[in-house]
Formats: C-alpha cells, sequence, structure tokens
C-alpha cells in the first residue's frame, strides 16, 4: 500500500493537464519522473480520475518501454546498442556492466536498488559510439574498462 | 512584444545591432555529442572566466549598458557538426570565426588570453588534416563539401535566444507567407517538389493540398520528431540547434492549410530537443509570435509537445497520432489517409523535422531557388548522420544526387584507420546495404531505391571488411523484432521467426534451407504486412542476402564467419612464438579453458573455449588470434 | 456506387464500406480472422489480403471501394501467403485441437485444414500460460488467443464495458484485464459477447455439464429444468433444422428422454415478471419515485448498473429475473415433503447467456437460505449434451411442459427479443386482446433492431416515455442522456446483448451475425403469434400463483429485498 502523499502527489501532477485520456501518457511520466517508476495502485488511480478503463491504462502502460511498474536503481544506465554503437562494439561494454553488478538479460536492477542497467535502441549521440546514459547523461567512447570506472565511481558517490 | 510586420521588423534590426555590439562571442556546441564529452562544463567556466578576467566583460546585451572592458558573449549553440572532435568551441572576433575541438578545461584560459584578448590562434586546439591545420570551421573539408539549408544555423547561433534566430533573418519566411494567400503558399511548397524527409519521400505540397481540401474545419499540423531509427540523429540536431526554424516552418504549413494548433511529437531518448522546443514556445509565446492573431493578422497557432515514451513504431504516421492521443501506438489500417483522418480524426498535415525545417528557406527563396539544388525528382538537400567505421563521425548536409563517395571519402574522410570499404548501411531497420558498386550512383529518393535500400531518414552506418553482414541482418531484425508493435501477424510472428534463424546462423547452426525459409518469410511480410515499418522490416534481410549471400553459406556451410566477428564460430589460437607465458590470458579466462606453464607458452582448449575473446583483449603481446 | 470486377466477373456494388463486403456479397469466400461487420476495422490478420491489377496487394477489410476497381482474391502468391501467416499463427498457438472447446468450431483449425498445413516448421515462442478459470460465465486461455482483437472491441465498442485490453507489444502482446488479473476480479459482466467473437478457443463458455451429469445420474436427486424464450429458436439450425424455428417440443422431449424429471418454460415466470413488474411500474409511477424503472431481468445489465451507475440502482426493478423466480418456486415448491417424494431437488436453467451462469451465483440468488438455481446450461452446452447422449434431435417428436408450471403466453416467449419485455407489459396494460389492439402494440416501436428505441404511450391520461436499449454500449448513452437530463423517461428496458436474448452470449455462434439475430427474433416472433395465450395476465397459471400455494410467499419468492 502507498501511503497518502503519493496520491496527492498524483492529483497535483493530474491537475497540470486536462482530463481526459490524451494526458494518460505525460501524467504517467511525470509519476514515472518523480518516482524512477509507476507505481501500479498510482496507474489505476490515475485511470479512475481521467475516466478511462484500468484495462486500457495497463495496455498502454504496457506498450512503452519506458514505463516500468518496478522500482529502478538511482542510477539507471542505458547502454545504447543502436547501429553505430552496435558495430563499434557496444556489446561488451554491456556485459561488462552486467557482470560488474551481477545482473543479466532478466534482473535489471540490483538488490540494494542501486543500479538499473539496461539496452536502449539509440542514443541519438552515434557520433560517440559506443555510448551509454546514466540517468541523463551521456558518456560517450565507451570501453569495458572505462565502464567498470564508471561504476566504480558512482559507487563511491553513492 | 510582436504584434505587427513592422515591430518583427523593428525587433529584427535590434537583434542584429546587439549581435554586431558584441566585441566577441564564445559558440560552445551543446549538442547531445558535445555534452556528452563535457561542453556544458566548458560552457560554465568560459562564463566565469570572462566575468573574472579583467578586460573582458560578460554582456548578454551589449547594446545600450555600459560596460568597461570588450562585450564578450558566451553561448550555447546546436550542433556544430563533428561530434566526435568534442567539446567544440567557436571564437567570433572582428568578422572572422575560429573552430578550436576537443577543448578541455583546462584549455578554457588560454583561449581567453590568446584568442579573446588577442588576435591569436592557439594551432593545438585546431583542427588538422594531415599536415594542414584549419583556423576557420568553413574551410574544413568536412563542413566545406557541404550545403547547409536545414542546418544552416546550426552550431552559428545561440539556439536558445529567439533574438539571435530574428537577427539571422527568423520569421521573414512567415512574414512574407502571411502576405500570400494560402494557395500560393501550398503551391510555392509544392512547385518546389519538397519531398517528405522522414522516409517515405512523399511530396509535402501534395500532402498540404490534401488537407486543405477536406471539408473538416479542424486541422493539425503534426511534426515527427520520433527519429527512432538507429543510427540516426539529424532530426534531434536540428530540434536542439534551430527550434525556432523548425516551428516556423510548421507554422507556416498551419497558415497554409488553416490549421491552428501544431504538436511535435519528440522520442523519449531527447530530453534536451525537449528542453529547447519548450523554451522555444516559452519566448515565442512571450513575444506574441505564437497564440491568437499572430502578426496582426487573422492567424493563430498554438504549439503543443509529446514525449514519446519509447516505441519506434510511433514513427509511423498513425501510431504517432494514436500515440498523442493517448493510446497504444499500433498503426491502424489504411484508408482512412492521415491527411483525411489523423490526429483524433482530424485532416491532419504530418511531415518530419527536417521537412518543415526546410519550408522557411523555400517561402524566403522561392521553390526555383530549392529546384535548383538537387535532383530533378529529389530536389534540395539531405541531412545525413555519418557513423560507423568511418573517420569523421557525425551531422552533414549535402545535395540529393550527391555520391556516396563523396560522403564517405571527402566529407567523411574515408575509413578510420585506413580500414578497407565494405558496405554502408543506410535508411536504417527499413533500408538496406550499398556497396563498392554503388559508391558512385547519385543517392536520391529514387535511385536508392533501386538499389533495394531506402533514404529513409538518413543514416549511414559505414562498415568495413571487420563487419560481418550476417550478423547486421540479425543486429536489425533484433531491433525490428523487439519493436514490433505486435498488431499484424506478418511482423509480429514473421520477424520472430526470421529472427530465429538468422541467430542459428551466426551461431552456426543454419541449414541451407533456412535461406529459403528466411526468403518465403521476406517476401510475405514485405506484402502483407499491415504499415510500412512492417513492410520494409525484411529489407535489410534481403539486401544482404543478395548481395553477401556468399557470407551466409559460409556461417551455414563452412561454419565460419568471414568477417570473424561471430562470437559462436571463432576460434581462438595462441601462436607459441608469441606466447610468453604471463599467464594473464588464463586468469582471465572465465572458462578455464587455457592452461599452462608460467614463462612457457599457453594453449587454449577448444572444447572448453566459449569464445568470449577475453584472452585475446587480454595479452599484452597480440599472441592470442582468431583463426581463419 | 459503381462497379468491380472482382476474378474476371464484374460486381455492383452501392454503398458497401470495404470491398470485403463486396467479395463476400459476390459469394466469394476470403479469410478473415479479425474481421466483424458490427466491430470498428483493425486489420490485423492481414488474411483478407487481395491483389488489383497493377500486383498492388490491401487488405479487402479496409479498402474502400472505388469504381472500376480490378481485383484478384485467391492468386497464387495470396494463397501463398495465407497459408504462411497461418501456419505461423499455429506455430504461436496451442495446439491440443481434440481436447478445446471450440474444436470443429474454430475459424483456425478451419483455415489450417483448408490450406492443407500439415507440418509446422517452427517451435511455440510464447510460454504456457494458465487458463483463467475465475469467472463462472467465461474461460480465458491466453495460450490460444491469436491477438484479432474481437474480444477487447466487442467489449468497449459494442458493450462499453472495456474489461480486455491488449497488454505489452510485439510477440509478447497478449489479450488480458488489466494487470493481468482474473476475470472474477474485473467489471466483466459476464455477458459473453466476447465469446461469441472470438475466432478461437482463447475465449469459451465456462461449461457445467458434467455437473448435469452427474445429477442425471443420481436415483436420490430430482432433476428439473426451465427452458428460456430464446434457447428454442437457436437449438434447431445444429441439428439440421431450419435457422430460428421454435423447437421447444423437441428440446422438451429430449430432455426427458434424458432424464430430466421435469421439464418448464420460463415463459412462466416471464408472465410473473411482467404481472409484477408492472404493478411496481404503476406503483411508482402513482408515487412518483424510482422513476424510471430499470429492468431487471438482464443479470449482465443488472451488473453493469451496480458497477459504473451506483446512483441507478434504487431505480432498478425489485423483480427477480425470470430465470431466478422459477428455481425459487421449484424449490420452494419441492420444499415440502408432500413434493419432494424424498429426493432433493437439482434446478438446471438452459438459458441463451453466459451472464446468468454468473446470477446463479449471486448472494441474492438464494430463498430460505437455499441456492436457488443449481446450475445454468447455455444452449451450446445444451446442444452438447444432446450429441453427447446421441438424441436425435430432427426425428424427435414434440412434448409438452410439465404442469403444474407448464404454461407461458407469448408475451413471456418475445422476452428473448429486444423490445420484448416492454411489449409484454404494455399488453398488461392495455385493455382488450382483439388482433388490432395487438397489432397496434407491435407496431408502437417496440420491434426492431435499433440499438436504442424511445415510445411514448398515451396511459390514464399521461404520456408513458419508454426506452429500450441493447447492448451495454448504448444502454450507457441512455443512462448519460437521463443523468444529464436531457431525456426523460419512465421505464427502460435494458437487454445487454445487441438484440436481446437471442444473441445471448450462451447461444451458438455458426452464421453470420445479422442473418442469426434476424432468423432467430422472426422465430420467437412466430411462436407467440401460434400461441394462444398473448398477454401475461390472461395466463390461467397467474391466478393459481397468486392465490394458491405460494400465495403467502409472492414477495419472498419474486423480489430481492435490497434495501
Amino acid at each position: 500500500m502507498l501511503d497518502e502523499s503519493y496520491y496527492r502527489k498524483t492529483d497535483e501532477i493530474i491537475s497540470r493537464y486536462v482530463r481526459d485520456s490524451r494526458s494518460l501518457i505525460p501524467i504517467m511520466q511525470d509519476i514515472q519522473a518523480e518516482y524512477r517508476y509507476l507505481p501500479p495502485e498510482l496507474l489505476s488511480y490515475v485511470a479512475g480520475q481521467i475516466g478511462i478503463t484500468e484495462a486500457k491504462a495497463y495496455s498502454v502502460a504496457t506498450f512503452y518501454e519506458n514505463f516500468s511498474f518496478e522500482a529502478k536503481g538511482k542510477y539507471v544506465i542505458k547502454v545504447c546498442d543502436g547501429t553505430a554503437c552496435h558495430v563499434r562494439h557496444s556489446t561488451p561494454v554491456l556485459n561488462t556492466l552486467r557482470n560488474e553488478l551481477g545482473l543479466s538479460e532478466k534482473q535489471h536492477t540490483t538488490e540494494d536498488m542501486m543500479f538499473t542497467v539496461e539496452t536502449v535502441s539509440c542514443l541519438g549521440a552515434c557520433g560517440l559510439a559506443p555510448a551509454i546514459m546514466v540517468n541523463e547523461q551521456v558518456y560517450p567512447a565507451m570501453t569495458p574498462e572505462k565502464a567498470t570506472a564508471l561504476i566504480e565511481d558512482l559507487r563511491r558517490k553513492g | 512584444m510582436i504584434q505587427n510586420m513592422n515591430e518583427l521588423t523593428q525587433a529584427a534590426e535590434a537583434a542584429r545591432k546587439q549581435l554586431n555590439a558584441y566585441d566577441c562571442r564564445i559558440l560552445v556546441c551543446s549538442g547531445t555529442g558535445c555534452i556528452a564529452t563535457g561542453s556544458n562544463k566548458i560552457h560554465q567556466i568560459f562564463e566565469q572566466l570572462v566575468k573574472d578576467t579583467p578586460g573582458v566583460e560578460l554582456v548578454f546585451s551589449p547594446c545600450g549598458g555600459d560596460h568597461e572592458g570588450a562585450a564578450v558573449g558566451v553561448k550555447k549553440t546546436g550542433c556544430q557538426g563533428f561530434c566526435e572532435l568534442g567539446p567544440l568551441v567557436r571564437i567570433q572576433k572582428g568578422g572572422k570565426t575560429v573552430q578550436y575541438v576537443k577543448v578541455q578545461p583546462e584549455d578554457c584560459r588560454e583561449i581567453i588570453e590568446k584568442s579573446v584578448l588577442n588576435d591569436e590562434t592557439i594551432e593545438r586546439l585546431l583542427y588538422h588534416k594531415g599536415e594542414t591545420a584549419y583556423t576557420s570551421p568553413d574551410e574544413i573539408p568536412f563542413i566545406a563539401k557541404q550545403t547547409r539549408i536545414v542546418l544552416e544555423n546550426c552550431g552559428k547561433f545561440d539556439a536558445e535566444s529567439l533574438d539571435e534566430y530574428l537577427a539571422a533573418g527568423g520569421f521573414e519566411a512567415l512574414k512574407k507567407a502571411l502576405s500570400m494567400s494560402r494557395d500560393e503558399v501550398i503551391d510555392e511548397v509544392d512547385k518546389s517538389g519538397l519531398r517528405g524527409r522522414g522516409g517515405g519521400g512523399f511530396p509535402a505540397g501534395r500532402k498540404w493540398k490534401q488537407v486543405a481540401r477536406q471539408a473538416e474545419a479542424e486541422r493539425y499540423v503534426v511534426c515527427n520528431g520520433d527519429e527512432g531509427d538507429p543510427g540516426a540523429f539529424m532530426d534531434g540536431s536540428v530540434m536542439e540547434g534551430d527550434p525556432f526554424k523548425l516551428i516556423e516552418g510548421m507554422m507556416i504549413a498551419g497558415y497554409a492549410v488553416r490549421a491552428e494548433n501544431g504538436y511535435i511529437y519528440v522520442r523519449a531518448e531527447y530530453p534536451m530537443s525537449v528542453a529547447r522546443l519548450w523554451n522555444a514556445i516559452h519566448q515565442l509565446e512571450d513575444r506574441g509570435l505564437l497564440g491568437d492573431n499572430i502578426l496582426g493578422t487573422d492567424f493563430s497557432f498554438h504549439m503543443h509537445i509529446n514525449r514519446g515514451a519509447g516505441a519506434f513504431v510511433c514513427g509511423e504516421g498513425s501510431a504517432l497520432t494514436a500515440s498523442i492521443e493517448g493510446n497504444r501506438g499500433m498503426p491502424r489500417t489504411k484508408p482512412p489517409r492521415t491527411v483525411e483522418k489523423g490526429l483524433w480524426e482530424k485532416p491532419t498535415v504530418l511531415n518530419n523535422v527536417e521537412t518543415y525545417a526546410n519550408v522557411p528557406k523555400i517561402i524566403l527563396a522561392g521553390a526555383d531557388w530549392f529546384k535548383s539544388i538537387g535532383t530533378a525528382g529529389s530536389p534540395g538537400c539531405k541531412t545525413f548522420s555519418l557513423t560507423g567505421a568511418i573517420e569523421n563521425t557525425g551531422l552533414i548536409e549535402v545535395p540529393m544526387g550527391t555520391t556516396l563517395r563523396e560522403i564517405i571519402f571527402d566529407i567523411g574522410g574515408g575509413l578510420k584507420n585506413g580500414a578497407e570499404f565494405k558496405a554502408v548501411q543506410i535508411g536504417g531497420p527499413s533500408g538496406g546495404c550499398l556497396t563498392e558498386k554503388h559508391l558512385d550512383e547519385p543517392l536520391d529518393f529514387d535511385s536508392v531505391k533501386k538499389f533495394n535500400a531506402i533514404v529513409g531518414s538518413g543514416g549511414m552506418v559505414v562498415m568495413s571488411t571487420d563487419t560481418c553482414m550476417v550478423e547486421v541482418a540479425r543486429f536489425f531484425m533484433s531491433f525490428t523484432q523487439r519493436e514490433s508493435c505486435g498488431k499484424c501477424t506478418p511482423c509480429r510472428e514473421g520477424t520472430k521467426r526470421m529472427l530465429e534463424i538468422l541467430e542459428r546462423i551466426v551461431k552456426g547452426n543454419g541449414k541451407l534451407e533456412d535461406l529459403d525459409t528466411l526468403e518465403e518469410l521476406a517476401t510475405m511480410i514485405q506484402t502483407m504486412a499491415l504499415c510500412g515499418l512492417g513492410k520494409s522490416a525484411p529489407l535489410p534481410v534481403l539486401s544482404t542476402l543478395s548481395t553477401f549471400r556468399d557470407e551466409y553459406i559460409s556461417h551455414i556451410v563452412d561454419k565460419k564467419c568471414p568477417a570473424k566477428q561471430c562470437t559462436a564460430l571463432r576460434q581462438f589460437s595462441i601462436i607459441p612464438v608469441l606466447c610468453k607465458g604471463c599467464s594473464k590470458c588464463s586468469r582471465k579466462c572465465p572458462a578455464d579453458a587455457i592452461s599452462g606453464v608460467l614463462g612457457k607458452h599457453f594453449v587454449i582448449d577448444p572444447n572448453k573455449c566459449i569464445k568470449c575473446g577475453a584472452c585475446k583483449d587480454s595479452c599484452p603481446f597480440d599472441a592470442i588470434y582468431v583463426e581463419d | 456506387m459503381g462497379t468491380i470486377t472482382i476474378n474476371g466477373k464484374k460486381v455492383e456494388f452501392t454503398n458497401e464500406k470495404n470491398v470485403l463486403t463486396i467479395i463476400r456479397k459476390a459469394g466469394i469466400e476470403v479469410p478473415t480472422l479479425c474481421y466483424q461487420p458490427e466491430l470498428s476495422v483493425f486489420g490485423a490478420c492481414r488474411l483478407c489480403t487481395v491483389e488489383d491489377d497493377r500486383g498492388r496487394c490491401f487488405a479487402a477489410c479496409s479498402e474502400e471501394p472505388r469504381d472500376g476497381m480490378v481485383i484478384f482474391t485467391h492468386t497464387e502468391r495470396l494463397r501463398k501467403h495465407r497459408k504462411l501467416i497461418i501456419e505461423l499463427l499455429l506455430a504461436a498457438h496451442c495446439r491440443d485441437c481434440t481436447t478445446c472447446d471450440k474444436h470443429g468450431k474454430c475459424t483456425l483449425q478451419r483455415l489450417a485444414y483448408q490450406h492443407g498445413i500439415n507440418t509446422i516448421r517452427f517451435d511455440n515462442h510464447r510460454a504456457d500460460m494458465p487458463a483463467d478459470f475465475s469467472s463462472p460465465a467465461i474461460v480465458r486461455d491466453p495460450n490460444k488467443c491469436i491477438l484479432c482483437g474481437n474480444c477487447i472491441r466487442v467489449c468497449n465498442e459494442i458493450q462499453g464495458v472495456g474489461v480486455l485490453g491488449f497488454a505489452h507489444r510485439g510477440t509478447d502482446a497478449m489479450v488480458s484485464p488489466a494487470f493481468e488479473r482474473p476475470m472474477s476480479a474485473t467489471n466483466c459482466v459476464a455477458c459473453g459477447q466476447c465469446r461469441v467473437v472470438c475466432p478461437t478457443g482463447a475465449l469459451t463458455i465456462h461449461h457445467n455439464m458434467s455437473e448435469v451429469w452427474h445429477a442425471l445420474l443420481d436415483p436420490n436427486t430430482r432433476v428439473v429444468a426451465q427452458i428460456a424464450p430464446a434457447v428454442r429458436v437457436a437449438v434447431g439450425e445444429a441439428f439440421g433444422l431450419p435457422k430460428g424455428e421454435n423447437a421447444m417440443g423437441k428440446i422438451v422431449a429430449a430432455l426427458h428422454r434424458m432424464g430430466f424429471d421435469e421439464v418448464f418454460d420460463t415463459t412462466y415466470t416471464a408472465d410473473l415478471t411482467i404481472m409484477e413488474e408492472s404493478k411496481e411500474f404503476l406503483d411508482r409511477v402513482g408515487k412518483g419515485e424510482k422513476l424510471p424503472l430499470l429492468t431487471s431481468c438482464c443479470p449482465a445489465w443488472v451488473k453493469f448498473v451496480e458497477n459504473e451507475y451506483p446512483e441507478f440502482k434504487q431505480n432498478i426493478s425489485t423483480c427477480r429475473s425470470p430465470q431466478q423466480m422459477f428455481s425459487a418456486i421449484l424449490k420452494e415448491y419441492y420444499r415440502d415433503p408432500a413434493h419432494a417424494d424424498g429426493k432433493k431437488t437439482f434446478v438446471v436453467s438452459i438459458m441463451p447467456c453466459t451472464a446468468k451462469k454468473m446470477e446463479a451465483e449471486r448472494p441474492d440468488a438464494h430463498t430460505f437460505g437455499e441456492k436457488d438455481t443449481d446450475i445454468v446450461l447455455t444452449t451450446t452446452e445444451l446442444i452438447r449434451m444432446f450429441d453427447a447422449h446421441g438424441v436425435n434431435f430432427e426425428t424427435m417428436p414434440s412434448e409438452a411442459c410439465d404442469m403444474p408450471f407448464g404454461i407461458g403466453s407469448g408475451g413471456g416467449v418475445i422476452f428473448g427479443a429486444t423490445g420484448g419485455v416492454t411489449e409484454a407489459v404494455l399488453r398488461r396494460l392495455t385493455e382488450g386482446h382483439d388482433p388490432a389492439t395487438l397489432k397496434a402494440i407491435a407496431a408502437s416501436g417496440v420491434r426492431g433492431d435499433q440499438g436504442i428505441k424511445e415510445i411514448t404511450i398515451p396511459y390514464n391520461g399521461m404520456d408513458v416515455k419508454i426506452c429500450v436499449a441493447s447492448g451495454l454500449a448504448n444502454a450507457r448513452k441512455v443512462l448519460e442522456s437521463v443523468k444529464s437530463g436531457e431525456k426523460e423517461y419512465h421505464f427502460i428496458e435494458v437487454m445487454a446483448c445487441p438484440g436481446g436474448c437471442v444473441m445471448g452470449g450462451g447461444q451458438p455462434t455458426d452464421g453470420t451475425r445479422v442473418q442469426r439475430a434476424k432468423t432467430r427474433t422472426r422465430g420467437l416472433y412466430a411462436a407467440d403469434g401460434e400461441m394462444v395465450i398473448k398477454k401475461s395476465n390472461e395466463n390461467p397459471l397467474m391466478d393459481v400463483f397468486y392465490n394458491g400455494y405460494f400465495k403467502d410467499k409472492v414477495h419472498a419468492l419474486l423480489h430481492n429485498h435490497q434495501d
């Protein structure tokens, strides 16, 4: 169960938009930006508030890659696997990050909720391939060594 | 507030005056690429340095205020082009511009002292090609050989300042359009032969005409900024680097088709584009250039931004409008087409970023000028993002009809590290591969189609001989498959099966009849899929199958990857004479496949080897190689 | 308007909205899985793709007809592509056909057979998912879903309920309620229309045949059946009788032969419903309260109001549905040791409806502490049981229902069609039963297949405003218009299924929808025409009921006690 503050925050987010289905995606984006994930309870709540069925809200939320019903780590690392990054060997970077953090294709987030590792189709930073993005910052020309160093760095920052 | 045509002229003059009053401007590239390499930091340092250094003063509006030292502006620009050499900085002083590359925080003070306070250039920060060092950005071959219409302003001025846009002639085109009749505007765009830059190449003017003649009064102008093709970042650069131009183009479209609302759908991975567009919209609203009765006319226009949420398929028109409406981004059947029933079932002009960004110049310089550039069937220029195994990675714009050789070798500087050219993948997941034999063909919408590829949005990934084309096909199919919306059977189930087969082949488990099944699936999907993305999904496979069939066959029959890239088919060996017996490889090996005695040469057990390549990467003596 | 050349033959068209309709009108069958004429065009299965004279391929379901089009429907490449699509669908589909409830009626199975698919080259990439048996009405087996979306569209567009949606995307896409909850944890009203449009066995009726077989075998159990009006016009077609023919007599006879101790006709309690509801209506009109009166015979509609319009709950008639009245009466009758004969009573209700299964499980479906209806069988299950019992339906003689509840009126029979309840009420409230009076009522606007019908009838110096709706999306419109004050009615009849119970979620589903609705409705009105007693209040058993054995229990048996 979420405490009352979540619903109050959600009310505030909803109040920025028109109450109909066109606002579903921006509202979900704002909630996710707030909590780094989309609590299912809030999705149901939003559906009721903007007058759409829960099934519709769920179907939209699960369509888009960005929405996650599970809490993500403090650092969300997106490894670009776009064409440019791929041909410049992004896979070893991804594997290093996963090994380093004990993550896999199935498990994206570390137990301590510090790191989430995901792949992304293209960051649009092809000139700097292979690139990764940590939260909103892009890191260029990655190598497995740089990836290891980055993780150490982020761990130190805590 | 700019309330009429005169006030616009006055505002532009005032802005130009301001611009000319600067003694020096430091332009820090703030494209996604340079920000990644630390240009925000550089910008910050410059601001601080200018504040702290006697003799120069940081100013934001040099006219009118009294300042003691030289008036210096520190500005963030859009993409200056060659992203790999960032952070990029330009110094504009006394009518000249110096381009610095790879500027590090410790270089900033020197730049201020030598290039801002004095007229010295710093040799080591200039762009070098061979023996030559280039001072002015326009002399650098990478830029000099381009023709820039859409990217005209990119990197030259502050992308966050409406005044700078006005000073560069911004909104002159809108002004002119508003003095023309709506039909005249559409006719001009139609006559120019401008074709949609998003991939389809459908004539923009014809689209506008179709919307204009719908009976429905409510219409929309929608911009597709969901640049999803992996390996493409042109539209993102335009949204970041010249947001006002895009909006002006959309406004002209809005005027032409009597739409009062414009929507830009920006993909989730472009937070910078969203920020710059919002900034632009707010400034335009504040100054009265967006809203009701623009420039004192009866034309009203409002802009909205929708952020994507991570779905490549939303680049397809009907999926994009569905997403704006708050639905799953699933393409719908056509007819009705978007021009008849688009956003909220209303007639909708849907073009991509680059298309709209071409419009202001067409209105200003005229259709005939536009047609004088490019080829007869595809007038104008095209932006490409040049990536992969190429020397000069970056954003370029060239006239349609430019050959691949000019793009890759003249502008792109050839392959990285002198590698041998194998192919260029063009058009992303809907495109195909062009090879050696296409190098001298002029590229335009129609010619590329003949080579089983598409111009697409303009992603160009250069591949050298160490790229495995089967693996490339697998890569694209895995992309398409992951991004399939799942609505129609051919794409949902068909691409899945194609991917399974390709995965089998790169692992060395393919059979010759798999190639027939691949082709059977590919033709079926091309014929039967619902949307354009689905129909074109098999192209990367068909294209590589026709050009590089021998590579497929060696994976299947000889169990060998000619490019030595497919992990499962690699055979690692240690060259005894080079091995010093340091044991580093055996310690790195995750599978305990390497054994030996310290000081003597080690050996790899091929049965245990999982072909990860960790040993090869770790060997300090280059003693480990992949067998042919 | 114009002409299209299909496979070399010229075909005229007028205002058909797509090429597929014209092709089918020309007598050519093009396979479809996701096309349903009454739903929006989805265009996902791509099987109806045809080719024009320039080699352009397009889906016929979504192509607007243009004069002069030249198309081909079964070229070599189309046949090849269709076959591959079907193979791909089968590859990602549970292939336990022999144990599937849709066996023999499955469109995918039929298409696979037609196209001669003998081997599947691909492994099933979908993980096995458990089927959802949580709803008493519908079983959802995601392993058999081909993602045509028919269920989603019918639930949203026709029923306006929106329980189902697509979840996830690509090969992970699935049809599911929000958060993949079981059906029982949703707002599902159990109407079963999703199951009607499902081309495969992904959505089927939650069947209860074995419970009935079991009861029939028990010598200490008296198994009694009641048969709803709409059942009689939907069974025959499965056994080669003309579509829509009233087969009541044969059904009664077949049930007797299967071992049912007594067989009754639900029209009897339909008549009681009319008696009670008319009384309630006049009472409310007199007091001017709780208007409009909403009919209560359709459980999906009642559930819908409870879920989405609780403010209208008090407007629902307190009358139990005919099924629940009948079961309560039967249980009460046999509760008397004099009638029980030492056996326990097992009430089987044979309905065109899946929602009735849910209704039988409601807490208010109990009287004096006992569950009223033991099992609800749908028409579809009944047909299967007839087959399993070797019933030769064609040669079956007709038999009459048993007494003391064996008589119903024509007014009760037409309950099965939309507007029927209203027409029966009007008959009850109108003096006289001469043909002219009855004809006038029939022509008042109550009949017909429109989703919303409005009738104004003068009664006792006032204009009684009546609305008849079928399909819950229509019902929603009606309630919204009442809520907003835009409309004012005294009486609203709603049947959840478009067309009424003849098109219920438990009915057999072969043939095209429109055709089925028409023939079955015609069958019901014909049955009404053949009946001597047209008006519920003229059913001689009414008097027996009100003044006989049940005299003191009328309210307890026939009404729900809401407050």
